[in-house]
């Protein structure tokens, strides 16, 4: 398939491993430990996953999958708000697949939906927006969430709801930054974290610059990555070649996709529509400072938290999850407590066994449960 | 049926005038008679089922000459749309119980047909779905043989729920089971993979995709047939509807207590299929089929197995796609296109709701 099949030649990738694997020698600090390389989006973590790519690199690689799958970080009570929204005799509650199965403190939207809440699977806000003009008598609410990739969609569909003054139309906004995200990380003390892959579809709407801060103020060189495996691979070199020269910059990886200043008529968009919260909760790493937005007062009409009454209640994580130091890299998916165990895909404890893009889900789903189990029973002797 | 007994089905028969169905045409009455002689009886139109008896009744002495063990499936089929590219409820009903019925190496021969119907479905609908089931078992060389109808009120069912059971008859000297996988064998199928599942997805037309995909919906008594004609000791057979391939070898590997290792890039996809995947996410290995036989062969029989399925008009695309080795024991591995290795799990919850 054209445009496609050249970004998965294996013959590349061979050539891309061995000019990694010569880069071995001028990197000292592998005397001592491996290299920590950080994929932040969760769609690079399924590429890695679905292509095989971890067991191809070398041993001293190590891959540390990180927070940007937006389903996975998703708290608790703010699940629970949804299924308090979508049990409203008045509401269609609308949402993307994958926030179905993500687990409330007492129930997930599909749950919901089997007791007989009118909860609806789209594609795209706008077909949400499409079911509120047939459905004048309904209420419909959007669940909006995802990093700045999907923010311009929702913005952009807020003002077309808005200048056609439907009524019947509002958004429940969960959408997160990447930025304050990755800072957080950062300022974890117990991070190791030697290099980090960016998230490409943010890069195409933020462009480069907010990406600046890590490799000046932390350090840490930075590659934006594309979701191609080859596109992975290149980047990982691109990465460990800025860490063999004592470089540390920006690099753009996936340019045939992000302008270096990102995309100005998403970014008014975004503008136009939301502001940054105080502070967000994620599941897993708890509060982190202006790293989600909410809706601007004069879209008030359109935001769900302030047209209906919501429980929003916080409601803490299962004491026994570590996804916290997954996310972090202190630990790898398969060394947590519950890993394969009491969490398991069909029934997540922790945010990264709910989406196929959380690194757990993805260890369970394509990795071998046995052998990463009897692993984890040596580390514990 | 020769013309006199042609003359006395007329005489007897109903005629069903009304347009849409009702809940009179489950009562028992007259309406529910008109409408199984009128739609079901004259279009299935065979001599077990024109005595309109409570059951159907076979020889066994017949039977008895074709093999020396029986083989017995069901399956209800809710599939949503009703009608979809390539086919429909009716011709899915079919083939899907004959293919149970043949990957276990039984040559098809009888089948029941149970329909539950919501009011409200027009009946020149169960016309059309009733003539796809007659046309489809004619294909595959089996009859109707006796059936139910059922009709519920609105929202109880959606449109038309239908079950199917079916028995055959298995020849001596086949023996086919999902333990008999061994070290060295090679695994075929016979042809692309997810074209059911895709034709499903975009007649439900929910995703505002245009392509031209459509079912792979068909019986494969015949391919098999011919496979073991070269090949009687085919250790293991199924065709990977729901959950798609990846599901079927992982319950080989499971029961035989075997690996599997399967090679993507032998894998027959079709381009449709694979964009269509790429854009919604969706992997094809987990993707419906309703006309794909997998199938483990010794391999010293894989080339004329595989000659053989190509010569068949069911099989042209036929391709060895992986093999058995001794581990990792009950797992699938699959050798990415990319050159890396990851494991193909059984599908956790659900890919697609109701495809078949």
């Amino acid at each position: 398939m054209k445009y496609v099949d050249e970004f998965r030649d294996p013959e590349k990738a061979k050539a891309l491993i061995a000019e990694i694997n010569a880069l071995k020698t001028q990197i000292p600090q592998l005397a001592s430990r491996p290299l920590q390389l950080m994929e932040f989006c969760g769609g690079h973590t399924h590429t890695i996953f679905r292509y095989g790519i971890e067991p191809m690199l070398p041993d001293w690689i190590e891959l540390i999958h990180g927070p940007g799958c937006p389903v996975c970080v998703l708290p608790m009570g703010r699940v629970d708000d949804c299924v308090a929204l979508a049990e409203r005799p008045d509401v269609i509650f609308t949402t993307f697949g994958d926030a179905m199965r993500v687990p409330g403190s007492k129930k997930s939207l599909l749950q919901a939906k089997a007791d007989g809440a009118d909860i609806r699977m789209v594609y795209s806000p706008l077909d949400a927006l499409a079911l509120a003009h047939k459905n004048p008598d309904r209420q419909i609410i959007f669940f909006a969430l995802g990093f700045e990739t999907t923010m311009p969609s929702t913005a952009l569909t807020v003002l077309q709801a808005a200048a056609q003054g439907v009524q019947n139309f509002s958004l429940f906004c969960n959408h997160i930054t990447t930025v304050p995200t990755i800072k957080a990380i950062l300022d974890s003390p117990d991070m190791q974290i030697d290099g980090f892959l960016a998230p490409g579809h943010v890069s195409m709407v933020v462009g480069e610059q907010p990406f600046h801060f890590i490799t000046e103020h932390y350090a840490k060189p930075l590659v934006i990555a594309g979701f191609e495996p080859l596109d992975i691979l290149q980047s990982i070199w691109m990465l460990v070649k800025q860490i063999a020269s004592r470089r540390c910059l920006v690099e753009n990886q996936y340019a045939r996709i992000v302008p270096p200043a990102g995309n100005m008529p998403a970014l008014n968009a975004i503008e136009k529509v939301f502001t940054i919260r105080e502070f967000f909760e994620w599941r897993g790493l708890g509060s982190i400072d202006h790293s989600g937005v909410k809706m601007r007062e004069n879209y008030a009409d359109y935001d769900a938290e302030i047209k209906f009454n919501l429980p929003n209640l916080k409601i803490a994580d299962p004491k026994s999850c570590q996804c916290g130091e997954v996310l972090k890299g202190v630990i790898r998916p398969w060394e947590c407590k519950v890993f394969g165990t009491q969490c398991q895909p069909e029934t997540p404890m922790g945010a990264l066994m709910v989406s196929t893009e959380g690194a757990c889900a993805a260890y369970y789903n394509f990795g071998d449960l046995d052998e990463l189990l009897q692993k984890r029973e040596t580390l514990s002797v | 049926m020769n013309d006199s007994a042609k003359l006395k089905l007329r005489q007897r028969s109903g005629k069903c005038h009304a347009e849409t169905i009702t809940m009179a045409h489950g009562s028992g009455g007259k309406a529910m008679r008109d409408l199984i002689d009128d739609v079901f009886v004259s279009a299935f139109d065979n001599h077990e089922l024109n005595k309109l008896e409570d059951q159907a009744c076979f020889d066994l002495s017949t039977l008895n000459a074709l093999g020396h063990r029986l083989a017995l499936t069901t399956d209800s089929y809710v599939v949503d749309p009703l009608f979809f590219p390539g086919g429909d409820i009716g011709k899915l009903a079919i083939t899907g119980t004959v293919n149970d019925l043949a990957v276990g190496g039984a040559q098809p021969l009888y089948l029941t047909c149970g329909m539950i119907i919501e009011e409200g479905l027009p009946v020149d609908t169960l016309r059309t779905i009733a003539a796809s089931m007659r046309q489809t078992a004619d294909l595959a060389g089996v009859k109707i043989v006796t059936g139910d109808t059922k009709v519920v009120p609105r929202g109880a069912a959606d449109k038309l729920f239908i079950n199917t059971a079916g028995i055959g008859v298995i020849p001596t000297g086949i023996n086919i089971a999902a333990n008999r996988a061994q070290v060295g064998d090679v695994i075929v199928i016979n042809g692309y993979i997810g074209d059911h599942g895709a034709a499903i997805v975009d007649a439900r037309g929910d995703m505002a995709l245009q392509n031209s995909i459509e079912t792979d919906c068909q019986p494969l008594n015949s391919l098999i047939a011919a496979m073991l004609k070269v090949c009687p000791d085919i250790h293991c057979m199924r065709d990977a509807t729901r959950g798609g391939i990846a599901t079927v070898l992982n319950e080989f590997a499971h029961s035989s207590q075997v690996g599997i290792r399967l090679k993507e890039t032998a894998l027959p996809i079709r381009d449709e299929v694979r964009g269509m995947c790429e854009i919604l996410g969706l992997d094809p290995l987990y993707l419906a089929n309703e006309g794909k036989v997998v199938a483990i062969i010794p391999a010293q029989a894989a080339e004329q197995v595989l000659n053989v399925m190509r010569a068949h008009p069911d099989g042209r695309h036929s391709a060895i796609i992986a093999e058995v080795t001794e581990k990792p024991v009950a797992r699938v591995i699959m050798a990415t296109l990319f050159g890396g290795e990851r494991v193909v799990d059984m599908l956790v919850g659900e890919q697609l709701p109701r495809i078949c």
